[in-house]
């Protein structure tokens, strides 16, 4: 008894010390709080970002706070936003679930900010509130919507990238010709068989530059534009065409991302956060893998269907303003590229002017570059432009996909899904 | 029955009031509340956060799913094919395994095991066996030298593969249902049958047949119930897919809360519920009519 006695006073006395120690610390800098969606490669790119930004601003210091993602994760930032409890700093969704969590009301208004020179107009947009003031900072690389291919099979059959819809036809009839599969689908991951449709958007958007606005008013439908209606029409034709794996209704992401790298298949429309997966799986093939976007009818207008990262935004209860100011500069800086680029590896180009990516990327992520250079073309995917996706495109998408309903059909059933959504929405005019 | 409750009914109760209230408060929070809430969300469009009252709207948008119509009709298509299969193999089964034959009670758990066996584990299993190309069940054929069609795959297929995993899995509860009640079946009929020279097909189908019926009226009711509401195995299996081929009420339901459209969803159990008791209430007393007059 006596020893316990003593040991527990002295450790009062060291909790004391340590209290009056942080005390001290507290006096002289600023503690803010920053909270991400948890998952390891998130979590690393965070961790870099801060010590490289406290290295440089030893007055402030900034704890890392995960939250889980998904529509848990969507909840808990809207009750913690609706009830004052935000933190200093969070990461969060850019495009549609940006616009659902009431930016105007909740969020710091970060238009005139000096950084936002650098931030390219295209991630602008994307976290762009109603009333037209820019409300978050870029956090993270963009990602492509397209196509995989297979280098190895391309040089051996002297194919080449191709720029509109019907040289890609050709491509995977020669392919089919040599007795290869021409088009991997996976259809047992239903989310997949997404990407002829959505990866379309930008040949959407080049021929009716008005598609997302009219979407939104519920004035252009997919079964009846017939622009949209082409992302149908290509996921029938590759199947009607016979270009897919055998299995394409059972296989799941993970066989799509290993047929594309070991050559069992030609092509695979992913998105290119893949690519990571690709390099974890298949580091030796991964000089095989290659990308171009989803071609349209016409080779002058080939762009990129882009998803924006997600974004950066301080809430407007946060008492270090100034402070959060600084790290939010801080991740939209190239500085702020580079620690990512030294966390978590180049996925894609980050959306800052001046970012350049390492040397050393895949192929995958190189071939996407020049369309984000100059002269290069590339548009966000339609869910960073209008907050309707209707939930059941997936399983509308494979019925296509596989044969099983026409793609005008499903393009119209579609429009009924996307109604129910916009009317759980509240939007005008539904 | 009548006759015993009418006196229970005059004479005070064994126990007082207050011994009836925590049961009485678990069943008012737990069970009355959520149902009458539900009929009340079930009339708005409902965002968890706040609700808007919409009337009937819910009801009349998921009567106009294209999906759900399909889903309404695979649900039936289910719960018979399920419950008809049952019935017929968990008595051929019953029958067997209470024949003189050797290790009886060994092969008797084995018919039950599935039923232990985790529905969802069940179902990942079997898509695996399943797998157009590298399943067990099609390199299985292709060895005999059938090419063996896309079980879980073809819309065509989809549902009734479940429906036959969903069996294997059930048919066990089935056959212990119909052993108890062949066991309980005296002896005396079928000497009396022999003795009147009946063939053994005779004395199954006038002797074991109708005096089992008390065990087909529960195998049928049980499995038939449970093939509406059939939900685990079909989500295990095929979440409803290939595209909307193996809906059911169920998964339809489902997935209209994994949208947020939690208003619709919960009009879709309300649907569900009145489903439930417009077959099965009339088919339960059909039952046991006929039961009556035995």
């Amino acid at each position: 008894m006596k020893f316990n006695l003593k040991s527990m006073a002295m450790g009062g006395v060291g909790v004391m010390a340590v209290l009056l120690a942080s005390g001290a610390a507290h006096a002289q800098s600023v503690n803010l709080t920053y909270l991400i969606p948890s998952g390891a490669d998130g979590v690393a790119v965070a961790e870099e970002l801060v010590k490289s930004f406290e290295a440089a601003n030893p007055d402030i210091n900034i704890d890392i706070e995960t939250r889980p993602g998904g529509s848990e994760g969507d909840n808990l930032v809207k009750t913690r936003l609706a009830t004052g409890a935000m933190t200093d700093i969070f990461r969060y969704n850019s495009g549609s679930l940006f616009q659902a969590i009431n930016p105007q009301q909740f969020l710091v208004d970060l238009t005139n900010e000096p950084w936002q020179a650098d931030v390219q107009a295209s991630f602008k947009q994307v976290v762009t509130a109603p009333d037209g003031t820019v409300r978050g900072a870029p956090m993270g690389a963009a990602m492509g919507g397209g196509i995989y291919y297979n280098k190895a099979i391309y040089q051996e059959l002297g194919l080449s990238v191709p720029k509109t819809w019907a040289e890609f036809m050709d491509n995977n009839e020669k392919i089919k010709a040599a007795g290869k599969v021409a088009v991997a689908q996976t259809y047992g991951d239903t989310w997949t068989s997404q990407l002829f449709v959505l990866g379309d958007y930008y040949n959407v958007s080049a021929a009716e530059p008005d598609f997302a606005a009219n979407y939104t008013a519920g004035t252009a439908k997919f079964a009846t534009d017939k622009a949209a209606l082409r992302g149908f029409e290509k996921l029938q034709e590759v199947h009607d065409a016979g270009f897919l794996n055998e299995d394409f209704g059972a296989a799941k992401f993970d066989d799509g991302l290993r047929m594309v790298a070991n050559g069992e298949a030609a092509h695979y429309p992913m998105l290119t956060f893949a690519t990571t997966a690709i390099v974890a799986s298949y580091p030796e093939m991964i000089n095989n893998v290659g990308f171009f976007a989803q071609p349209g009818d016409d080779a002058a207008s080939n762009g990129l269907t882009v998803w924006m990262p997600d974004g950066l935004y301080i809430p407007q209860t946060t008492s270090n303003l100034d402070a959060a100011k600084k790290f939010v500069a801080f991740v939209a800086s190239v500085e702020g590229c580079e620690a990512q680029s030294r966390a978590g590896g180049a996925s894609g180009p980050y959306l800052i002017n001046g970012c350049t990516l390492p040397a050393d990327v895949p192929p995958a992520v190189s071939d996407m570059l020049p369309y984000f250079a100059e002269g290069g073309q590339n548009g966000p995917a339609l869910e960073f432009l209008s907050p309707i996706k209707g939930p059941a495109l997936e399983q509308i998408t494979v019925e296509v996909g596989s044969g099983i309903r026409p793609a005008a059909d499903g393009a119209a059933l579609y429009d009924e899904d996307v109604r129910k959504q916009a009317q759980q929405l509240g939007l005008a005019g539904w | 029955m009548a006759r015993v409750q009418s006196p229970a009914r005059s004479r005070p109760s064994t126990y007082p009031g207050w011994f009836f209230l925590p049961a009485a408060i678990i069943y008012g929070v737990l069970f009355l509340l959520p149902t009458f809430a539900s009929l009340y969300f079930s009339l708005t469009r409902w965002t968890l956060f706040n609700s808007t009252f919409i009337g009937l709207d819910n009801f009349a948008q998921f009567f106009r799913e294209p999906f759900l119509i399909k889903g309404l009709i695979n649900t039936v298509i289910y719960a018979v094919v399920s419950s008809g299969l049952k019935v017929v193999l968990g008595l051929l089964l019953a029958v067997l395994l209470t024949s003189q034959i050797a290790a009886r009670g060994y092969l008797r758990s084995v018919v039950f095991f599935p039923v232990l066996v985790s529905t969802v584990g069940v179902g990942i299993t079997f898509t695996v066996l399943m797998h157009p190309t590298q399943g067990m069940i099609n390199e299985g054929l292709a060895m005999l030298g059938i090419k063996g069609p896309g079980w879980l795959v073809d819309p065509n297929l989809a549902l009734i593969s479940v429906a036959l995993v969903d069996v294997w899995k059930g048919v066990g509860l089935a056959t212990v249902i119909y052993i108890a009640g062949i066991v309980a079946i005296p002896q005396d009929y079928y000497e009396a049958a022999r003795i009147d020279g009946s063939t053994p097909w005779q004395s199954f189908i006038y002797v074991t047949l109708p005096l089992c019926r008390p065990a087909t009226v529960t195998v049928i009711t049980l499995s038939f119930i449970g093939g509406l509401r059939t939900f685990d195995l079909i989500w295990a299996m095929t979440r409803g897919g290939p595209g909307f081929a193996s809906d059911t009420i169920a998964s339809v339901i489902y997935k209209q809360y994994q949208a947020g459209f939690y208003g619709l969803s919960t009009a879709g159990n309300v649907v569900l519920f009145v489903l439930i008791g417009v077959l099965v209430v009339p088919l339960t007393m059909l039952l046991n009519r006929k039961e009556g007059h035995e």
